[in-house]
């Protein structure tokens, strides 16, 4: 098959077919990390936007070094920082900067859909660097890259995302991907924050972590967020952390060789403990890494797409 | 112009006498008359339904203060060609009609370039923020037909309380946007459910609407008070308003187009055409919403007209509003879902759900073919198929989720008090 | 080649991918059997053509199989047609991006003309003249069905 597609606004819509075919795109751009020269000419010529109207160092960061990588030329605008804060329609900033000829723009906004909207209406391609809690992509990618890399096969794992599922754009990404792929995932939370219509899907819905620690392949801990406790979600960190945190006893029975993964910032002690995310079981520092090889993929591929034909 | 109309041979149907048979109408200076005036100009309606003019008792006229979605002007002449000859504005302009000053410039603005009848309702709370009463008496001499703070609920139920009772001094019913803020909250967009979760949107349980319909129950069986509950969307809210009404409560409720022909799944792409207030929910609500309109527990049927500039509606879903126009697709679509694909109701019950219904709800002297009534008349083409252009919309707003749609059945002419307000085929 | 490449220390034979990858191989053989020992692999260009964007999707990459560290290497690029001179400008830039080889030397098997950049392979199998706008396909046991040869359409 081939890639055709010049945005990547959601997981639910790509095919499996279309997953892996990132997933072993970002394997061959993982090698180019290795190599003496880390840079390679695809997108020479070509603008990149990172338009965060959401703010975040580490995602911006990391598309930004993905883009310089691949020999694009970036811009980086922030919400503070544009017209936005004046009043200016999401649309229009946008049709400004393709008309500055913004070959690739990648959107982080708190509206779910905003990118979707965008990659309507703008021939440059648009990349979801996350939209609300609606998805974050890339994340999804880079979270089921690691577990393929370090468990051989997605088909079959049993995935545990443990946190707050209601709010979380990354627990929808991973969960597309992974139900596509074949894995098999299990949702895990306080019953505030685990909505059953998740069960629609396919995936399960446990609401003890001890109950299903042992059998999980991979943890992936969600990071908790305080504006949910203040909207009454759930009591406190306290609580939460003893119910659902990864501190070192649950992390002693875990299998031998699952992974722990977190998308970061992480709260130590909190959702894990310092111990857990430094022990033998976290592959946190290598969804970093990972996370730069499908930025470079997913910019590579949607690039070559969004390319205006040039007469 | 002549306000004195012959309509010769369309099928005549008057839910209100329950007459239903090939006849004649007559209208004389404005009034039904029992005989052809002289002079009077000739309307062939052989082949064509003839019935009193449609009455729509939720629509939103935007003036004062909102000018650029629409006006008196925009919004009764996209009223005209939906068939209705009779509006009721709702009062969530800007400023909010919570006062006579505002009513009275309303009723004269509608006289000067309305093209159908507008009938004006006041706020209950001063600006609809839900605490202190407006003053309805002033605004009742003004000419309102009742009293609403749609677009937002009386959340303080000892408020409510007090303005039903209040209103009784008047004999003006209440109707109430249905929603209790804490469960629907500043943030909702959709209904709560499947595809808000997997769409990451907040959303509004049933519950929501459910609780203030069951409040609104109580608060009109204790004071007598016809409480009306505008454009329901849930299934719950039909069984509570059947159980009033088992009670001999005083509590009726409408349903819009768009609650029973679309479900939650139409906003997957985020498109802003189906975000509404209400919202649409799952095919469970139709099936309640539809066997409340089968079984009478809902009366009438009305449209929510919302219209929005273009602009506003073309933005990233969060930051869009709520609302669609509804005024010319509102009978295409009825017919579709209530005639057509469910066969519901047939169409006398349709009209009586457009016509003698809501007039009864707001006392007004319309929804028959009475003689000595005023003259408001749809002519109706049952088999009249179109295809929805929302680029040809009287109304300035486009922002319709049924633009493409291809419908059967339309209002073919208007006539208000003899006049012709609109021909399609002119 | 043999003349040339004996004695030159490590060399590697990178084919191009599809059927230079075949080649590669085969060469590998051809100068095994002369007494020049090479190793052989797969080099993708895709990620350094100038040329995206233009054939209606992205292929999938295909790997790369060079030694981490070229310092001493000399690289022979096998392809089977050349034409323009930008596939192998682009194997050039991947090879480069690696490191430092020795040198680099460029075989092909067909070299049909029309040259727009001046990359001249250093070992040619046959010379051809196409006409413009046909197509050359190349067809080899290792990777297309029936006879091996190389016809225009």
């Amino acid at each position: 098959m081939m890639w055709t597609r010049k945005d990547l606004v959601a997981l639910s819509e790509l095919s499996a077919e279309e997953i892996v075919f990132v997933l072993d795109t970002a394997a061959e751009f993982k090698g180019v990390g290795q190599r003496r020269l880390k840079k390679v000419p695809s997108l020479r010529g070509k603008t990149l936007v990172n338009l965060f109207v959401e703010a975040s160092t580490r995602t911006r960061t990391s598309f930004e070094l993905a883009a310089v990588r691949l020999s694009a030329d970036v811009v980086n605008i922030t919400a503070t920082t544009s017209s936005l804060s004046k009043g200016e329609s999401l649309k229009d900033t946008a049709k400004n900067l393709e008309a500055l000829a913004a070959d690739l723009i990648v959107l982080r906004h708190s509206a779910a859909g905003a990118p979707q909207f965008l990659a309507e209406r703008l021939q440059a391609g648009v990349i979801n660097a996350g939209d609300g809690s609606h998805e974050h992509p890339t994340q999804g990618l880079l979270d089921v890259f690691t577990m393929r890399e370090r468990l051989g096969r997605v088909e079959g794992l049993k995935v545990g995302i443990v946190g707050d599922i209601r709010f979380s754009r990354v627990a929808r990404s991973n969960l597309w991907a992974l139900t596509k792929l074949g894995a098999e995932v299990i949702l895990i939370g306080p019953p505030t924050l685990v909505p059953r219509e998740f069960e629609r899907t396919g995936a399960r819905i446990c609401h003890r972590l001890d109950d299903v620690l042992p059998e999980l392949d991979v943890v992936n801990l969600l990071r908790i967020q305080h504006e949910r406790q203040k909207a009454g979600y759930f009591p406190g960190t306290g609580e939460y952390a003893s119910l659902f945190g990864l501190n070192a006893a649950r992390a002693a029975r875990l299998k031998p060789g699952a992974l722990v993964m977190h998308p970061g910032p992480i709260h130590r002690g909190v959702e894990l403990d310092g111990s857990v995310a430094d022990g033998p079981h976290s592959v946190i520092l290598d969804q970093v890494t990972n996370g730069l090889a499908v930025r470079m993929a997913v910019l590579y591929l949607c690039g070559s797409m969004a390319l205006k034909e040039e007469a | 112009m002549s306000h004195s109309v012959n309509i010769r041979g369309g099928r005549v149907i008057d839910s209100a006498s329950g007459r239903d048979e090939i006849g004649d109408v007559f209208i004389a200076d404005g009034k039904f008359a029992s005989a052809p005036a002289p002079g009077a100009q000739d309307v062939d309606a052989r082949g064509l339904v003839v019935c009193p003019g449609f009455i729509d008792i939720h629509v939103h006229l935007r003036e004062p203060g909102h000018g650029t979605k629409e006006t008196i002007e925009t919004g009764t002449k996209a009223a005209a060609a939906g068939g209705f000859t009779s509006v009721v504005a709702m009062p969530n302009t800007n400023p909010v009609a919570d006062h006579p000053g505002i009513i009275a410039w309303m009723e004269e603005r509608a006289a000067q370039v309305g093209a159908v009848n507008v009938f004006t309702t006041g706020a209950i709370t001063v600006g609809s923020q839900g605490e202190q009463l407006a003053p309805i008496g002033a605004m009742a001499n003004a000419g309102i037909v009742a009293v609403t703070d749609d677009g937002r609920c009386v959340q303080n139920h000892e408020v409510m309380r007090r303005a039903a009772e209040y209103c009784g001094l008047f004999n003006l019913p209440i109707l109430d946007h249905c929603q209790d803020a804490s469960m629907a909250g500043v943030e909702a967009m959709m209904h709560e459910g499947y595809w808000s979760t997997v769409l990451g949107l907040p959303g509004w349980p049933r519950m929501a609407e459910e609780i203030i319909v069951a409040r609104d129950a109580l608060l009109s069986e204790a004071t007598g008070t016809a409480i009306h509950c505008q454009h329901l969307s849930a299934a719950g809210s039909v069984r509570i308003l059947r159980e009033a009404q088992a009670r001999g409560v005083r509590l009726s409720g409408e349903v819009c187009p768009h609650h029973i022909a679309l479900t939650d799944e139409s906003l997957a792409g985020y498109d802003t055409s189906f975000k509404m207030n209400p919202p649409l929910r799952e095919q469970s609500d139709i099936d309640a919403l539809l066997e409340g309109i089968a079984d009478g527990t809902i009366g009438i049927l009305a449209t929510d007209h919302a219209p929005h500039a273009v602009y506003e509606k073309e933005v990233e879903f969060a930051a869009a509003p709520f609302g669609i126009v509804g005024l010319e697709t509102a009978f295409g679509i009825f017919c579709e879902i209530l005639l057509h694909r469910r066969k519901v109701i047939d169409l006398p019950r349709l009209i009586a759900m457009l016509t003698v219904n809501p007039a009864g709800l707001l006392n007004l002297d319309r929804g028959t073919l009475a003689s000595g009534a005023p003259g408001d008349v749809t002519l109706l083409d049952l088999q009249r198929e179109w295809i929805v252009d929302k680029e040809k919309f009287a109304s300035k707003g486009r922002n319709t989720p049924f633009h493409e749609w291809k419908l059967r059945g339309r209002a073919v002419r208007t006539i208000v008090g003899g006049r012709t307000a609109w021909n399609l085929d002119a | 080649m043999t003349a040339e490449l004996s004695g030159s220390g490590p060399i590697f034979l990178a084919g191009i991918p599809t059927r230079g990858v075949a080649l590669a191989r085969r060469l590998r053989e051809e100068l095994a059997r002369r007494g020049v020992a090479a190793e052989c692999g797969a080099v993708d260009v895709a990620m350094y053509r100038d040329d995206l964007g233009m054939r209606g999707g992205v292929r999938p990459l295909r790997g790369t199989d060079l030694p981490m560290d070229l310092d001493n290497w000399t690289i022979v690029l096998v392809d089977d047609v050349q034409q323009t001179g930008r596939t192998a400008r682009a194997a050039i830039d991947a090879v480069l991006g690696f490191g430092r080889p020795k040198r680099i030397l460029f075989a092909v098997l067909a070299d049909r003309g029309g040259r727009e950049l001046p990359i001249r392979p250093d070992y040619t199998g046959l010379e051809l003249s196409a006409r413009p706008g046909a197509k050359l396909r190349v067809r080899l046991a290792e990777v297309d069905e029936g006879e091996e040869g190389i016809s225009e359409s």
